[in-house]
């Protein structure tokens, strides 16, 4: 049986998305920016998912901008704002390498985060009286390790009490199937999503404005989405997508409440039957119900996933790098967890198709693998 | 059914020598080191080598992996390389290499996760002796012979391995990877240090993490003859790069003086030694004195030697062996031990 923890790298295409996908990909040849019948039809049906998404994030469907996912959203929202504004970037180091990256090459500031590897109100407070110019800052709604929550409305009150032009970007990705983004994200300019983190297909996301956001494209050519990234839509993706977050709409307290208790039974099962077994953030702080990562003592994370593969079960740590290889993570770093720990660290991501009977598996499965791994060492 | 994990970096040796294990009825897994995070060759991380690997692995039907073991790398092998350097001593990084990654973290990682050997692309043979211990003995293909870098195999670790394009020539091995389809078929041979790139060089990689220092070549009479432009980057034997005045006859680097930058040069002769001591002995099985054959250089021609009273006296005046170098013991085409020069 396979057991797949994986959800926050990647969630299986609900069955009512592929249905709603499918017409798309096998009767519709039309192009959505063209002017026949077929093309409007194409164009009717990425109108929908945009309204659908409007709806998820509490936003007007004008703003909605479809993208090819997570990372050129994040890309689209820094380089659009420093396209249109100028001045600096600033985001939290525990961000993606998605908004890490654009910020660090245009040469902006990456704020120090808590032990919980939340955004420090203090320094960022700090940074914003030392810099005039910051124009623009992301901040992740949940991390896509450990699955923290950052306050975005009260970072955002902050912001924009010290310098009320500064933009406020949010990365949602991870946040999308736990949290009620239009109210969570009610204070952020920009937002970003990606369907395949919420039972929708790889390769469709967004970024959402608040009115009146103004940004530079990135990716220029025949003008669609309203000059903001042009490229002919990914019309059954994008349908795809808008159906996930109508679902998401309908059924995200009900998902939400089944895997808090998954993911507890896991925690809790793991930490009572193997020695040495910890949650990666104290207890008490806030998380998307969907991860449980933990540190497991003196075990190297690439031996124990090895085994749990052999078992079935898949989970991941950290991030990958291009090679594949496991990499040391930011994340843990930035939130002071030494080397040797977080080199023993697992993330077990759970989501809406996560069965009872799999967590009891997994519970069989995890302290087995840990077992042999320790019996060796010794 | 034996379970092996084979290390494949990407090349055709590994790749064949896993498509041969898995005609051996072997179960077999794919494994990947990821190593140096910095530039190489095959670009940042060696990522095309890596997918080279992964792909001979999709071709062969096995899974495959990726262990990022560059932490251990950095501390191992890049930093004492670096490190000998800067003291003037030879390093040998692929030594290194198959004495703390390869055959210790990633050999007790297979071990740990339930396989009973690790295969390797190494162009070296495993032989049984009567008394039933095991020896690296070198490659069907001489001129491919890596059985040098093996030195350091004790028992446990040359029974927990196997080395199935040991009696194949390179030849053999391109045509057996050409006959399964496998795109590294022709892919050429890897060249020297993994982590040093051929268009940047050694100079420009040790420059970027030492500081490098400008010395003076003297002659025999101390008299000074020219100047070297890294003291560091001088090695025993060498020719070239040291901007010598005149001269008749060749000159060779056979004295490195790294405290006060010299390096002394002279002819063939002065090159010459009768003994050459050593340091961490090592041997496969026992120990052994007397007669011996050592070879100096991965690629360097063996030599008769005795080993008496922990030195080894040449049979022919042998040209010195830099400080630092693997010297490696064997019986006819048979290791049976190595030290490192001083």
């Amino acid at each position: 049986m396979d057991i797949y923890l994986d959800h926050a790298a990647s969630t299986p295409v609900r069955e009512e998305v592929i249905q709603a996908m499918m017409p798309w990909l096998t009767e519709h040849p039309g192009n959505p920016s063209g002017s026949h019948r077929l093309a409007r039809e194409a164009r009717r049906a990425i109108d929908d998912a945009r309204d659908h998404l409007a709806l998820l994030v509490g936003a007007e469907p004008g703003n909605v901008i479809f993208t090819s996912g997570g990372t050129e959203s994040d890309n689209l929202a820094i380089d659009g704002i420093l396209g249109a504004k100028g001045g600096q970037a600033l985001c939290s180091a525990t961000e993606h390498p998605a908004v890490l990256e654009p910020v660090r090459e245009s040469g902006g500031i990456v704020a120090p985060t808590d032990d919980t590897g939340r955004v420090n109100l203090e320094s960022l407070a700090n940074l914003l009286d030392s810099f005039a110019d910051i124009s623009i800052v992301s901040v992740m709604m949940a991390n896509n390790e450990t699955g923290v929550i950052n306050d975005i409305n009260t970072i955002a009150d902050l912001i924009s009490e010290k310098t009320p032009e500064t933009m406020i970007h949010t990365d949602a990705v991870q946040a999308t199937s736990w949290l009620d983004i239009a109210e969570t994200s009610k204070k952020a300019h920009l937002i970003s999503l990606t369907g395949h983190k919420f039972g929708g297909p790889k390769g469709a996301g967004a970024l959402i404005l608040r009115n009146g956001v103004n940004l530079a494209p990135v990716i220029r050519g025949g003008g669609q989405e309203r000059e903001r990234r042009s490229g002919t839509q990914n019309v059954p993706a994008i349908v795809g997508l808008g159906e996930a977050a109508r679902l998401m709409q309908v059924e995200r307290l009900k998902i939400n409440e089944r895997v808090t208790r998954l993911r507890d039974k896991l925690e809790n099962g793991l930490i009572d039957k193997i020695s040495g077994v910890s949650r990666t953030l104290p207890k008490g702080t806030p998380r998307t119900p969907g991860i449980a990562h933990l540190c497991f003592k003196k075990i190297e994370n690439e031996a124990l996933l090895f085994l749990l593969e052999d078992k079935g079960i898949y989970a991941s740590a950290a991030s990958s790098c291009a090679s594949g290889a496991q990499e040391a993570s930011h994340v843990l770093q930035a939130m002071g967890v030494d080397l040797k720990t977080a080199g023993g660290s697992i993330r077990f991501s759970l989501g809406q198709t996560t069965t009872e009977e799999e967590i009891d598996n997994a519970l069989i499965a995890v302290p087995s693998a840990v077992e042999q791994l320790r019996e060796f060492e010794k | 059914m034996t379970k092996v994990m084979v290390a494949m970096s990407g090349g055709v040796d590994s790749s064949v020598a896993a498509a041969l294990a898995c005609e051996n009825g072997d179960e077999v897994v794919g494994v990947t080191l990821k190593l140096w995070g910095g530039e190489s060759d095959s670009g940042c991380c060696s990522v095309s080598d890596v997918d080279d690997a992964r792909r001979a692995a999709d071709a062969l039907g096995i899974e495959h992996h990726v262990f990022n073991l560059g932490e251990d790398f950095d501390e191992y092998v890049v930093a004492p390389y670096v490190k000998a350097h800067s003291v003037g001593l030879t390093p040998n990084p692929c030594i290194e290499c198959n004495r703390h990654i390869k055959f210790d973290r990633l050999l007790n990682r297979a071990k740990a996760l339930g396989f009973e050997k690790i295969v390797t692309g190494h162009h070296a043979r495993i032989v049984k002796q009567k008394d039933k211990t095991f020896r690296i003995a070198r490659a069907a293909d001489e001129g491919k012979d890596q059985s040098y870098v093996l030195y350091m195999l004790n028992q446990e670790q040359i029974s927990s391995l196997h080395l199935p394009i040991g009696e194949m020539t390179k030849d053999q091995v391109r045509e057996k990877a050409n006959s399964l389809g496998l795109r590294v078929a022709t892919k050429p041979d890897s060249q020297d240090v993994c982590f040093i790139t051929r268009e940047k060089g050694r100079a420009d990689f040790l420059r970027q993490r030492i500081s490098l220092t400008p010395g003076k070549v003297v002659d025999e009479n101390g008299s000074e003859v020219g100047q070297v432009e890294a003291i560091e980057l001088v090695t025993i034997g060498q020719r070239r790069g040291m901007l010598l005045a005149g001269g008749k006859e060749p000159r060779y680097a056979n004295n490195i003086d790294i405290e006060s930058a010299t390096v002394t040069v002279g002819n063939t002769d002065q090159l010459l030694v009768n003994q050459t001591e050593f340091r961490d002995p090592f041997w496969s099985s026992k120990k052994v004195e007397g007669e011996l054959l050592v070879q100096t250089s991965a690629h360097g021609k063996p030599k008769l030697a005795n080993l008496e009273d922990g030195l080894l006296v040449w049979k022919e005046a042998h040209s010195r062996v830099a400080s630092g170098q693997s010297l490696v013991f064997y019986e006819k085409d048979q290791v049976i031990g190595g030290a490192i020069a001083i």
